[in-house]
């Protein structure tokens, strides 16, 4: 009977939300396959996690909340991850493609012998092996790929499998396991954190509002008198426009994306970038406003479900992928819009 | 450190019979990497050291290196083989693992992931070849000290920012805060343009074939999306957002 494993990706003892997608995906392939699902949750609340990913669709889970592994260190993880891999010998381990899978798949692949595949957007299951499907240059084409190794490692792009629904009646056991190294063998330690402004979580967001050059050229607004530089002018005209954006995100509960051109021009922090050097992002509704839509930027988020753009050019290319456009000054439209969804949504 | 040569992200990039085709589009360094170039030549800068890029590919590759040249790497390595033509990440990590161990390297630097397949998996992979620890995502690197062996990175993660101690040797992957990559200089192009890049086989490097777990079965163009698009016009902004938010209230993405 085939297993499959599936790490749990948490922070700070919150699971990330592609976590539970991935385990959604692996219960569907073990019911194909005749097999069963097994979640890995190292670090804080690893045990409660567990019990939600039962929820989910896993059959079991094993926990391990030690202390070595509070922090994500990728050597402890990875120890431990082979030495369950070699005990109970699944037949994949599926990660979600968030930074910490993808590190963790790859070197797990250099323990076990065996190969990743990354940023999965589909999987077939082809005489028992997964073949899956990635996108490669920037979305512009697609890979089928298979991994002739056992573990099949792969890690699964957020909002490509379908939403994950809990199911609190589903029981399973939940063992807890020790961990694989002591503090002495790690070699590196975490000292310090600083949280960011947590709005960025573009990866699982649902909405994206992005911004681009555009959100910094309202002529009808003049900067404060204490501010005479020339570029500290610009980033405050950037900051009104973006509160505009940040208005219609809280709104409709969003994130705030932003094109490279705005990141490099100091408006917002490179952690909002979406695009090939930015997020690959993948929202059900993503709206561009002040954004000219260049192949980099299109890179990142053209498989969103409905985009919108707002520009003033009719020409500007994010027409082209937009569902729907508005050929106009996004100060004069992006207020109209909080005021009509508020309405509409009864904020 | 680690560069690769791939398409311009500008490219229009076609498949035909399996055979991935850039068209006329110039080949350049992937764009993460020269950030990681900048790191190296400014931890080098400022705490001694020397600057060696390796790139593993073709002759083709052999572009990328003297732009790492031509920015002030001191050293430039091709690491070519016709057994590593259709090396899977893994055997990618282990053929550059064995060219770090072979120069006695203390910092592994990689760029975040490579524009082409995106795999972003080579850094840690590379890492865990080598036994040294795999810091990625990293924004800044506070405190280096080659004698003590330790190091101090501030890692740009998605949740925030984080500081890591570890010892070295080390791999880091760097992102774009780290700083602007410069312009190579005139000097530096002209040099790069008449350094002589030595060739390493596997044999060079003391290693067999690594195996290949990963396979190809098809590269294809994605289906085309067909997006009817539609441009909202009114009489005012209320008018339009108004219908706008019908329009997508309609789409059922809320
Ligand atoms: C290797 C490489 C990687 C890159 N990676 C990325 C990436 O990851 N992400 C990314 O986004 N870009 C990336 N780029 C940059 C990309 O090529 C573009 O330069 C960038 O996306 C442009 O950003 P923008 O649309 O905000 O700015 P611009 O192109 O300047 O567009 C501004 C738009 O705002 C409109 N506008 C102005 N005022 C208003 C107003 N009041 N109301 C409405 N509309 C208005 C204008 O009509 C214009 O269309 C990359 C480039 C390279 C070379």
């Amino acid at each position: 009977m085939s297993k499959f494993f599936v790490f749990i990706d948490q922070f700070k003892g919150q699971a990330l939300p592609a976590s539970w997608e991935v385990v959604t995906a692996a219960r569907q392939l073990a019911d194909q396959a005749g097999g069963s699902v097994s979640a890995l949750v190292f670090g804080p609340e690893a045990e409660a996690l567990a019990q939600t990913a039962i929820h989910y669709g896993a059959d079991e889970a094993l926990a391990c909340a030690d202390a070595t592994l509070s922090d994500y260190r990728p050597e402890a993880y990875t120890s431990l991850l082979a030495q369950l891999a070699k005990e109970h010998s699944p037949q994949a381990v599926l990660f979600p493609t968030t930074t910490r899978g993808r590190e963790l798949a790859g070197m797990l692949a250099i323990d076990l012998e065996s190969g990743v595949l990354p940023d999965v957007t589909a999987i077939n299951l082809q005489d028992g092996k997964l073949v899956a499907t990635r996108p490669i240059y920037a979305g512009k084409l697609l890979a089928k790929v298979v991994c002739n190794a056992t573990p099949q490692l792969l890690t699964l792009r957020a909002r490509a499998f379908g939403k994950p629904a809990a199911d609190s009646s589903r029981s399973g056991s939940v063992s807890s396991v020790a961990a694989a190294l002591a503090e002495g063998d790690i070699a590196s330690k975490v000292v310090d954190y600083a949280a960011g402004d947590g709005r960025v979580s573009l990866g699982d967001a649902g909405v994206i509002i992005s911004g681009g050059r555009g959100v910094a050229t309202n002529p009808n607004l003049t900067p404060p008198a204490e501010i005479t530089d020339a570029k500290e002018k610009e980033i405050w005209l950037a900051h009104q426009g973006f509160a505009l954006l940040t208005e219609l995100a809280e709104v409709l509960g969003a994130a705030v994306g932003a094109s490279r051109a705005a990141v490099d021009a100091g408006y917002v922090p490179y952690a909002h970038q979406v695009g090939q050097t930015g997020k690959v992002v993948s929202p059900d509704l993503y709206i561009a406003a002040g954004i000219s839509g260049a192949i980099q930027h299109l890179a990142g988020m053209r498989t969103s479900k409905v985009i919108v753009a707002i520009n003033k050019d009719a020409d500007a290319p994010i027409f082209k992928v937009a569902r729907f456009g508005v050929v106009g000054d996004l100060y004069e439209l992006l207020p109209a819009l909080t005021q009509a969804f508020k309405e509409r949504l009864n904020k | 450190m680690f560069v690769k040569q791939v398409p311009d992200s500008a490219a229009k990039i076609t498949v035909e019979n399996g055979v991935v085709n850039w068209g006329d589009a110039p080949l350049v360094i992937n764009p993460w990497d020269e950030y990681a170039v900048e790191a190296a030549l400014l931890l080098a800068e400022k705490h001694g050291g020397e600057v060696t890029a390796y790139s593993l590919g073709d002759e083709n590759a052999k572009e990328a290196l003297k732009h790492a040249l031509a920015m002030g790497c001191q050293q430039a390595v091709l690491i070519s083989d016709p057994a590593l033509a259709n090396a899977d990440t893994a055997a990618v990590a282990r053929a550059l693992a064995a060219a770090a161990q072979k120069d006695g390297a203390d910092l592994a630097l990689f760029g975040k992931q490579a524009i082409d397949w995106d795999s972003g998996v080579t850094p840690s992979m590379t890492a865990r070849v080598l036994g040294w620890p795999a810091l990625s995502l990293v924004a800044a690197v506070p405190a280096l000290d080659p004698a003590g062996k330790t190091i101090k990175v501030e890692r740009a993660i998605e949740e925030g920012r984080q500081v890591v101690e570890s010892r070295l040797p080390a791999a880091l992957s760097i992102v774009k805060d780290y700083a602007e990559p410069r312009y190579p200089s005139f000097m530096g192009i002209r040099k790069a343009a008449q350094a002589q890049i030595p060739s390493w086989t596997l044999a060079d490097l003391g290693i067999s074939a690594p195996a290949n777990t990963v396979e190809t079965l098809e590269i294809s163009a994605p289906p085309a999306r067909e997006v009817s698009n539609e441009i909202i016009t009114g009489d005012s902004p209320a008018d339009i957002a108004a219908k706008l938010v019908d329009k997508i209230i309609g789409e059922g993405v809320l």
